[in-house]
């Protein structure tokens, strides 16, 4: 690892300054990562008074409880299409805002803000805004022949939240995709159109391939979002019905372990999604060394 | 732009400003409800603002909706503010003293504690809500203003984003106040830290928006309506069991809980913007 040239000498001054981080870390990251781990291999009787050591069997359970696997590639289904729909969007809209040279900040402002609303709040507003008797995207959908109703269709449920996490996330992914677009030098495009490339031929073979770092870390940046930072929206409006149809995985965590009290299955459940973080993690890093290569 | 195409150039616009308008519907239309009686909201929505914001907001504001055990809006909001800026302020300070000891000294276990603060990057609270829980109810944290801010206040992204600013500081900078007999903390305060300040502003808007905006960890330590912040409030208002949900207050809600957040990202845009793409490099 990389240190200054110059440094400082001192006794015991440095590990006085990195004391509070470290003491944070352990006591409310390592430890209970630890216990997590710890409690995936034990099983508490129903009333708490007896634990054993039970090995991978909560593991085992869990693979085989038709829920969980529901649960997981529900959760794999809604990340997909969040990061798909927003990614989308997002690079539309910056395609276009990067082609304004004027008041293109004006568009940067109108764009960026929905990154600061809560997801839960996002939620919300969404969940009114389909709301089956007074919520008027609901009342346009039935003008156009659809019967949308969140309460007992699972599809609909999705759709939703899909909808209001991906709103969110446009604003971030747009950001990123703006930035890139604005990064490739001007010359290429013009020689390109000196060359007699129109605007499309341009996007497709200079634009878009130039952009391919970027759009793989947004993919990963939007999976994990996704995967994690959604459980506002899922527990503010759905709470994972109709029918569990939207019981992603950190909804499920949480509800096993406060509402079912499953202790051994959320610990499980716990350290598999840590295994999910920690590849994902990996992945981002391995794509940043790369890049520093260039 | 390369060449001119009017047709293209007004496709932009008409996309640009159609994206836009519908990321400002959602928003605006709650802003409606917010404005309205709740017969009105009930009986089809109207689509501009009613007369009656002032009415719904103070009662929100003052009296919160005891129906479904919702404290006013102004404790709430001030319980979000106290969680919000606590974490900024904790992120900071530890992150600044942390990375200023990992790149400027060399001691023993260096290394093993730039790994263990490295590890906090790949583990959200979302993925060890039980055990995280917990400890902090050991150590009789809940319902309280540290159990909300302190265990979120460790974060390995302010800590990488100082160092990676601390290691582009010309070493001439630390030679001159050595010379000049300054020790490491003087050092740190009178040129580190004032050198800093445009990350520590950008990193501010950021940490600040991720403060404001948790709300499984509030939900899991706050079981006491008096620490309730906003965002997890809102929830307990549109999931209100029997009754219809009071759309007009919830909204009026929602306004109130998006636009602290709202108003420092549009005031700070460009920190905004910039600490946004250096945390994430």
């Amino acid at each position: 690892m990389r240190t200054k040239k110059v440094t400082f000498r001192h006794r015991w001054l440095p590990y006085l300054l990195v004391a509070p981080q470290i003491a944070i870390t352990i006591v409310f990251f390592i430890w209970p990562a630890s216990q997590a781990l710890y409690q995936s291999v034990l099983r508490q009787d129903a009333f708490g008074l007896r634990t054993e050591f039970v090995g991978l069997q909560n593991f085992a359970r869990l693979f085989a409880d038709p829920l969980y696997i529901k649960s997981f590639f529900t959760t794999i289904a809604f990340s997909a299409m969040v990061a798909g729909l927003s990614m989308l969007v997002a690079l539309i809209l910056a395609v276009m805002a990067d082609r304004v040279i004027r008041r293109a900040t004006v568009y940067r402002t109108l764009l960026i803000w929905p990154y600061a609303v809560a997801p839960a709040v996002a939620g919300v507003l969404w969940w009114f805004l389909f709301n089956p008797t007074i919520g008027i995207a609901a009342y346009a959908l039935d003008q156009l022949g659809y019967d949308w109703n969140h309460y007992s269709s699972g599809s609909d449920a999705m759709a939703l939240i899909v909808i209001a996490a991906a709103w969110r996330q446009v604003s971030y992914n747009f950001l990123f995709f703006l930035a890139g677009l604005q990064a490739i030098p001007r010359s290429l495009t013009e020689a390109a159109a000196i060359d007699g490339a129109g605007p499309f031929k341009r996007f497709w073979s200079i634009q878009m391939p130039l952009l391919s770092p970027t759009v793989f870390f947004l993919i990963v940046v939007n999976v994990v979002y996704a995967f994690f930072e959604t459980f506002g929206i899922v527990h503010a409006t759905t709470s994972g019905g109709p029918g569990n149809a939207t019981n992603i995985l950190v909804y499920k965590v949480w509800r096993d372990a406060f509402e079912g009290l499953n202790l051994g299955s959320s610990a499980a459940q716990s350290v598999v999604l840590m295994v999910i973080v920690i590849a994902l993690t990996a992945i981002q890093f391995r794509y940043i060394e790369r890049r520093v290569e260039y | 732009m390369v060449e001119r195409r009017p047709l293209l150039t007004f496709i932009q616009h008409a996309v640009l400003i159609l994206g836009a308008a519908i990321f400002v519907f959602p928003i605006y239309l709650a802003f409606v409800a917010s404005t309205h009686t709740a017969q009105e909201v009930n009986t089809g929505i109207p689509l501009l603002p009613g007369d009656e914001m002032w009415t719904n907001y103070a009662q929100v504001l003052g009296e919160g909706l005891s129906t479904v055990g919702a404290p006013p809006l102004g404790l709430m909001l001030f319980n979000s503010a106290v969680m919000a800026l606590s974490i900024t302020a904790g992120k900071i300070a530890i992150s600044l003293l942390s990375s200023f000891a990992i790149v400027y000294f060399r001691f023993p276990f260096r290394v093993l504690a730039f790994w263990t603060i490295f590890i906090t990057l790949m583990l959200p609270v979302e993925v060890r809500i039980l055990p995280t829980y917990e400890v902090v109810a050991s150590l009789g944290m809940l319902n309280s203003y540290a159990g909300l801010s302190i265990p979120l206040i460790a974060s390995a992204t302010a800590t990488f984003l100082f160092r990676q600013f601390f290691m582009t500081v010309p070493d001439e900078l630390t030679e001159a106040a050595r010379i000049d007999g300054a020790g490491p903390m003087k050092f740190f305060r009178d040129i580190l830290v004032p050198l800093s300040r445009t990350n520590l502003a950008a990193l501010f808007v950021i940490l600040f928006i991720y403060g404001w905006n948790q709300y499984l960890w509030p939900l899991l330590v706050t079981t006491d309506e008096s620490y309730y912040t906003i965002v997890m409030g809102i929830q307990r208002m549109a999931n209100a069991g029997e009754e219809t949900p009071q759309w007009h207050l919830i909204m009026a809600t929602a306004i109130m809980a998006l636009l602290p957040p709202v108003v420092v990202i549009l005031g700070m845009q460009r920190l905004f913007v910039r600490g946004l793409v250096e945390v994430e490099k």
